[in-house]
């Protein structure tokens, strides 16, 4: 098993997608149990993983390799290095956690699940894939279990939100699908395996080519390649101005699906580009990437810092604040520092802990109230007050509070920008104030004040819901105090991709 | 291999077998009283041709009947897939209460006899077989639109599917006429010869193909010739909507390819095929292309029927075919008859579970699949979103292989604003497939909704072809193998 310990943790989920078909539906709990023992392997080997992982190797481990399609150099071909490793924990963790996060749902129990399990493998599969064509076909997996999440389970705007982000996505991945094919033909022999595209980018040419508008923008083939699949990620991250997609698909989704939604989904657009704009297309990275990548990033932390200060929907809030964190992530990947990219990939893990965790608190509230509706509480500490406290943890970590791990990947990531841009570093350390300004007036809206008295009655949080959250809030605390147990994961893999796109920088 | 009329009677056992059937279908249907059993001679009948056929990957290529048709593995993958279409659509037609009430032996004679059109049409050598092969299937066809008894729409059809034919062949047949002025022959290789010699006037010689490619456009569906298949699909037994949509399509391309590549170009190395100089129809079929796909896929944005929708995603999916064409690559015709495989796997899918609807409730209006997966039908609607997802392209499924393949001989080749044209298309033809999985997936039913049955002859369709395509999207090897060891003609 441990050979093969990453087909394992991607395919596990789908067996028991196979396994809840062949259910009765009308046993709920028996599938939900199964789906979570589907599920306890990929967390159990990603233990296993941690400790095994080799820190001071920055190139592939675990690495599997079988052709699939021969005639088109097409393998079946996965693996991890310090860029993915962290999501694919990140993965495992988060999946097996939103299981129990699911359990109040009750209406098309055994559809659920197996859509589920389903975007589970298609998740694990795009962070370990080192083939391209893989690589596409996971990416694209997991939209139709995500479509009918949204679209079936979702809030009233459900239709809308799923065709809406379905519409977007796919535009995104067929952008992809050309750069595929075009970097694909370039190469000789032909090849879809990444380490293989890496290894040739010297011939992705750089020369403008002839035609409008590629003549007025100075690009190259390398250049017009790096925009598509840029935009195709831009679109997942969500980036400004692609972004519209994800407050309509985080509110309309049933909570669990929020929650791998900011958790995982959007990461696989930052872990896009890392994993392949920056090694395969080194040259247009320099030439694109800096100031364009981290203005963009600014401009995301403080139009979603301001966006989410202006919502009345507490899970719009959340959903806002998510555009603003991605931001950090994409300004500490545009500095080309040691500090700036190991904070940005740590802070796709923090984001992914902390705004886990801030869903799951919107739906504890949401099922109990059936409205998110910011100013229609007040008090609910008094209320609740186990459910506060952990609330409190879970807004000072995405506030950026010293101890908490989100402080960590922030002050990494602005770290490095001072060194590049200094104007952005300090444009976006006030993203931080705007954060602390709306998350401390929804708790005082939400938790602190005279009691409303609706909801003088409502039940503290229970044992379920306190299990999904404790460990994320473990993780939190943790990595607040000790970042190196990611860091160290990240350190070899993300200063070696440095230093492929460094000579680029003129 | 150039043979006489007897000696060519050894390689025509697929289209004799053929032609036995249908004689034999019409006898027994004076004397039978059974009619469902004429169905079961009809699909034995297309077993024994089909396995005729695949013996004759056994022998050399080579012109029949004096150069009238040809021998190769172009002609026997169009036979195969004529006859797959052909035996899927009787299958089909078993568990589809339109054709239970009219005349079985007339129904699946002439079936057969469209079938055995599609034969001649992919085997034509010469213009004037194409000529005839091509008019033996539109006929068929006609008669087969119109086949409802006392039905308005399927009459009106007919008739429209007739005027349409009868100016799309004359325009056809004067194009021809033009060809033979200027080379003095009907025969494929001699017309080559002559026209590389390239004494041709290039205008007329232009003008002739265009004239030609109306009577071939006018079966391939693709835009201007296109304006009888939304009327014509929708009014036709949607058994017969599926035939025409996979295998009249399917014969329609292998005649264009035939006539346009080893007749009118040249094959140069690399797989590369050259054009007569100056005679530009490569171009013009790229516009053809673009525009053809755009309109089929925003024309299908607002239909509310749904075989009206499928008739205008065909036409969309004409346009993506097309794309193969234009590239004058190998590549590109390959991926073409790749696609048309997964076409024909796809489209019969998703005909089928109208099919079964239209037997349930009567209606092919999208409203009639409201909330089907709530009402019983969950299988056929997870099958309906399988083969529509995979009509969009999306993986893991059949579709999107076919279409990979496309993209990557456009993009081999260089043709980017083509590639990007396609791909918004995909993105656009999204939103009308998934306004259908919507419909039943998304919308719960209301109490007046007829609950869904299956019968286990459709179940058992529904399962092999979507197994198939999701099959195909997994693990393609041995169909592209396949397909493209079919790209070979006999005259280069």
């Amino acid at each position: 098993m441990t050979e093969n310990v990453l087909s394992w943790m991607t395919f596990s989920p789908l067996a028991g997608m196979v396994v809840v078909l062949l259910l009765p539906s009308a046993r709920h709990n028996l599938i939900r149990w199964v789906s979570a023992l589907a599920t306890l392997p990929p967390l159990l080997l990603g233990v296993w993983l941690y400790g095994h992982f080799d820190r001071a190797n920055p190139g592939f481990q675990f690495v599997e390799k079988a052709p699939w399609i021969p005639t088109y150099n097409i393998q079946y071909f996965i693996g991890v290095d310090g860029i993915s490793i962290s999501m694919v924990l990140l993965t495992a963790l988060l999946t097996f956690l939103c299981i129990f996060a699911s359990w109040g749902i009750d209406k098309g129990v055994k559809g659920y699940f197996a859509l589920f399990l389903m975007l589970d493998t298609g998740m694990m599969g795009v962070f370990v894939a080192l083939d391209f064509f893989l690589f596409y076909i996971f990416w694209e997996v997991m939209l139709l279990p995500m479509y009918f999440l949204i679209g079936i389970w979702g809030g009233p705007r459900r239709e809308y939100a799923a065709i809406k982000f379905f519409l977007y996505t796919l535009f995104g991945s067929v952008l992809m699908l050309l750069a595929i094919l075009a970097l694909y033909f370039t190469t000789e022999p032909h090849t879809f395996d990444m380490t293989q595209l890496i290894a040739q980018s010297g011939k992705y040419g750089t020369s403008v080519l002839p035609m409008w508008p590629f003549n007025r923008l100075g690009w190259g083939f390398q250049h017009a390649v790096w925009m598509a699949l840029f935009i195709g990620f831009a679109i997942k991250i969500p980036a400004f101005p692609f972004h519209t997609w994800l407050p309509d698909a985080h509110v309309e989704a049933p909570t669990a699906i929020s929650v791998i939604l900011a958790g995982i989904l959007l990461k696989m657009g930052a872990y896009g580009i890392l994993r392949i704009n920056y090694p395969m297309l080194p040259a247009a990275t320099a030439d694109l990437a800096y100031w364009f990548l981290g203005a963009l990033g600014t401009w995301n932390i403080i139009y979603g810092a301001l966006c989410a200060m202006a919502q009345k929907d507490l899970k719009k809030l959340v959903a806002y604040s998510s555009v603003s964190h991605m931001g950090y992530v994409m300004l500490g990947m545009a500095t080309f520092t040691p500090q700036g990219i190991n904070g940005a990939v740590l802070q796709m893990f923090n984001h992914g802990t902390i705004t886990g965790m801030l869903f799951l608190l919107v739906g504890v509230i949401y099922d109990r109230a059936h409205h998110r509706d910011i100013d229609g509480f007040g008090g609910l500490a008094e209320v609740m007050p186990v459910y506060t406290g952990v609330t409190a943890v879970a807004f000072f970590a995405s506030m950026g509070l010293p101890g908490l791990s989100g402080f960590i990947s922030e002050v990494l990531v602005l770290l490095g920008a001072w060194q590049k841009y200094a104007i952005l570093s300090i444009l976006g350390a006030s993203g931080v104030i705007l954060t602390a300004g709306y998350l401390l007036w929804t708790i005082q809206r939400v938790y602190l004040g005279a009691i409303n008295e609706k909801y003088k009655s409502l039940p503290e949080i229970n044992g379920r819901e306190l299990f999904t959250l404790i460990p994320l809030g473990i993780i939190v605390i943790i990595l607040g105090v000790y970042p190196n147990a990611v860091l160290d994961l990240l350190r070899a893999s993300l200063d070696q991709l440095n230093q492929i796109v460094i000579p680029h920088l003129s | 291999m150039d043979l006489g009329n007897l000696e060519s009677l050894k390689f025509f056992y697929p289209e004799a077998i053929l032609t036995g059937t249908i004689l034999l279908l019409i006898l027994l249907d004076l004397v039978l009283p059974g009619k469902k059993t004429l169905a079961f001679l009809a699909v034995v009948g297309s077993f024994f041709s089909l396995w005729a056929t695949l013996e004759l990957y056994q022998a050399s290529p080579g012109w029949l009947f004096h150069r009238m048709i040809i021998l190769d593995n172009f002609s026997l993958f169009f036979k195969v897939v004529s006859l797959a279409a052909a035996l899927l659509v009787i299958w089909i037609s078993l568990g589809c209460r339109e054709i239970n009430e009219i005349h079985h032996g007339e129904y699946y004679t002439i079936l057969l006899t469209s079938t055995l059109g599609m034969f001649f049409m992919a085997s034509a050598s010469n213009l004037l077989m194409a000529y005839l092969s091509l008019e033996l299937v539109s006929i068929t066809s006609y008669i087969l639109t119109g086949f409802l008894p006392h039905n308005r729409r399927s009459s009106e059809a007919a008739l429209k599917y007739l005027i349409y034919g009868a100016v799309a062949s004359g325009t056809m047949i004067y194009g021809m006429s033009w060809i033979f002025g200027m080379t003095g022959t009907l025969d494929y290789a001699r017309i080559s010869e002559v026209l590389l010699q390239g004494q041709a006037n290039r205008v007329s010689l232009f003008i002739a193909l265009v004239f030609i490619l109306a009577g071939f456009g006018y079966k391939i569906v693709f835009v201007p010739f296109h304006m009888w298949s939304p009327d014509v699909y929708q009014g036709a037994p949607t058994p017969i909507t599926a035939f025409l949509s996979v295998g009249s399509n399917a014969a329609g391309t292998a005649i264009l390819i035939r006539f346009f590549f080893p007749a009118v170009s040249r094959l140069a190395e690399g797989g590369n095929w050259l054009f007569i100089s100056g005679v530009e129809w490569p171009h013009f079929l790229l516009m053809v292309s673009m525009v053809t796909m755009t309109l089929g896929n925003l024309c299908a944005l607002n239909q509310q029927n749904l075989k009206r929708l499928l008739a205008y995603s065909g036409i969309a999916h004409a346009g993506y075919i097309l794309m193969g064409l234009v590239v004058l690559n190998n590549d590109g015709l390959k991926a073409m008859l790749f696609y048309i495989v997964v076409y024909l796997i796809m489209n019969l899918g998703a005909f089928l579970v109208v099919v079964m609807v239209a037997n349930e409730t009567g209606k092919e209006e999208i409203g009639a699949y409201r909330g089907l997966a709530w009402r019983g039908g969950a299988i056929p609607a997870v099958c309906m979103a399988i083969f529509l997802f995979s009509l969009t392209g999306l993986p893991p499924l059949a579709g999107f292989v076919g279409k990979f393949f496309l993209f990557a001989a456009v993009i081999k080749q260089g043709f980017y604003l083509l590639a990007v044209v396609g791909i918004i298309n995909s993105v656009i033809s999204l939103y009308y497939y998934a306004g259908v999985v919507k419909t039943m997936f998304l919308d719960f039913p209301e109490p007046t909704d007829q609950y869904i049955t299956m019968t286990a002859n459709t179940a058992a369709l529904l399962g092999v072809l979507s197994t198939l395509t999701v099959f195909f999207g997994l693990y393609w090897g041995p169909l592209v193998q396949y397909t493209n060891q079919s790209l070979k003609f006999f005259i280069k």
